[in-house]
């Protein structure tokens, strides 16, 4: 079997730690990367997230098979498209006007499919968006688990979309594919799995109307 | 090891027995009431959290305090929190100094970066702007609390120059603390600003803050700071009994999460959820004195803290059922935890 990829995480607030943390006890080699120089994240990194590596946004995403977008929505305009451009990225961001503030064009319910727009030349994956922070490590379990949960990929990419599916079995859920991009809006804040504990089935049944008419 | 004990309220509209809301005038001066107590029953602190809600109708918890100071000889008095990014860092030390004086020397403030965010439009900022307006913000805050002359400029008010900023304090800088929900960057800067840390936490597992305290401690040691307190704050409700507490607690806190869900991007509760929350991993200290206490006690230990603040109430409660809480926290829960700790 091949090595796994290493895996950026841009973002060192609420998110992007747990991410870090989920995929490092994954087997994943984790860079993570929070506004600026790696030094201040340093101490946050060696108590928060043991095992994954503190460094510069251009150096870990250079590095990286797979990019995790887990920055607040209204900083996504400071990322550079460039940066990004070639690169497998799992957008695990909400547009979130009551807390982030309203942002025009996110107001029409795309918010996935912008970003991908943004980022051309990337391969954008929306998932690890609708299982809240607090539950992300308590929820996850091994392949086969009586109580394993569900959780979303959606991608317009079908490589990019069964890689990533790969590595959220990896993190300790069931993927459940969607059909593109656009039908991954199931998986936005008021959708029908949105911090929802649902099994592999409950959660087909949950998102299969919705996404087949956003499909 | 020296515990302290609070109650925190964000001034949660009360029911009448008939489930009526009573007015927000009423809910107010119940609020005093419930601070009287906390002292009578021996509470260390009294807390009130800036809302500007129907249900939570508390945008100058200071006042209150205020009346409060005014009927207590001993307990400390504070925000829970003071929503500083869409506030003036001067109004805000001006006031709780000025509860300082009141108090003769009570005061404590906790700032927030404000998960309830309503108070961003309300006084026209731009929520896309509390990262900068917090981190600009605390920082005046921690000059002003110096005591001395300030000289500041910012992006976020004007500036000053070699201001004296007054009431002075009598005896140096109030308790100033950092209420932090779950953001590692914002642990490190309580530790840069000297501010003490809070940690607030409404949900899942406790334990996993236990890191962060550890980030604190390393974080303050790093900047050759002397140690600082770390405490926390979680909801709840005791009652006689565990059956009791829950059912009084449960249908309240199911409506008012159910309500923020969809902004906050909480899952809806349900009976499970509650039951998982209310035992002894999850992060609700709802039952009876024995059950909170064995709770309190044992989560104290694991985030190494030594203040513990029960965010009491929940809208919908009356008045009663929040005086019963109050007493059965400070005659029996509290010093069962003090022995569980001893």
């Amino acid at each position: 079997m091949a090595p796994p990829p290493t895996v950026a995480v841009l973002g060192a607030g609420h998110v992007g730690p747990v991410i870090a943390r989920l995929a490092v006890s994954a087997g994943y080699p984790v860079a993570v990367a929070g506004r600026g120089d790696p030094a201040d994240i340093e101490l946050v990194a060696e108590l928060i997230m043991p095992g994954a590596r503190p460094q510069w946004a251009a150096d870990a995403v250079a590095d990286a098979g797979i990019v995790v977008l887990a920055i607040p929505l209204h900083r996504f305009a400071e990322v550079d498209p460039g940066l990004l451009s070639g690169k497998l990225v799992v957008d695990a961001m909400n547009y979130w006007p009551a807390s982030d503030g309203a942002i025009d064009a996110f107001e029409q319910g795309a918010s996935s499919e912008i970003v991908a727009g943004r980022l051309a030349g990337a391969a954008v994956i929306k998932a690890l968006n609708h299982i809240g922070y607090h539950e992300l490590e308590d929820r996850a379990r091994p392949p086969g688990a009586p109580d394993r949960r569900a959780a979303g990929v959606a991608g317009d990419d079908p490589a990019a979309v069964a890689a990533i599916a790969g590595m959220i079995d990896r993190l300790g859920y069931d993927p459940v594919r969607l059909a593109n991009l656009r039908a991954g809006r199931v998986l936005q804040p008021g959708g029908p799995v949105f911090g929802a504990v649902l099994s592999r089935a409950e959660f087909e049944l949950a998102v299969r109307e919705e996404a087949r008419s956003l499909a | 090891m020296t515990y302290t004990f609070g109650l925190d309220t964000f001034g949660d509209r009360n029911d009448d027995d008939a489930g009526v809301p009573l007015s927000h005038a009423q809910t107010i001066r119940n609020v005093v009431e419930e601070g009287v107590l906390a002292e009578q029953v021996g509470l260390d602190f009294f807390g009130i959290g800036e809302h500007h809600t129907d249900f939570f109708p508390m945008p100058a918890g200071d006042v209150v305090l205020a009346a409060i100071a005014a009927r207590t000889q001993k307990i400390r008095l504070g925000s829970a929190v003071t929503v500083l990014s869409s506030d003036d860092p001067v109004r805000v030390f001006q006031r709780y100094s000025t509860l300082n004086a009141i108090s003769g020397g009570r005061a404590e403030v906790i700032l927030g970066r404000g998960s309830s965010t309503e108070s961003f439009p309300l006084f026209g900022y731009d929520l896309a702007d509390y990262e900068e307006l917090f981190e600009e913000k605390s920082a005046l805050f921690a000059e002003l609390l110096k005591g001395g002359p300030v000289t500041w400029a910012g992006k976020t008010r004007a500036p000053l120059l070699n201001q004296d900023v007054v009431p002075h304090t009598e005896s140096g800088p109030f308790p100033a603390w950092i209420g932090v929900g779950g953001n590692p960057e914002s642990v490190v800067r309580a530790a840069r600003l000297g501010f003490s840390l809070m940690l607030a936490i409404i949900g899942g597992r406790p334990a996993r803050f236990a890191a962060y305290s550890q980030l604190f401690r390393r974080a303050l040691d790093k900047l050759g700071r002397p140690a600082l307190p770390v405490g926390v704050h979680s909801p709840g409700h005791v009652a006689a009994t565990d059956e009791q507490a829950k059912a009084e607690f449960w249908p309240r806190w199911r409506d008012l999460v159910t309500l923020v869900a969809d902004e906050r991007g909480f899952a809806i509760p349900t009976e499970e959820s509650f039951d998982w929350d209310t035992g002894p991993d999850g992060s609700l200290y709802v039952g009876s004195p024995e059950t909170v206490a064995r709770k309190i006690a044992a989560n104290l230990r694991v985030l190494q803290a030594t203040r513990f603040d029960l965010k009491y109430g929940m809208p919908g409660l009356t008045h009663d059922q929040l005086m019963t809480n109050i007493e059965l926290y400070g005659t029996q829960v509290v010093p069962r935890v003090r022995e569980l700790t001893g």
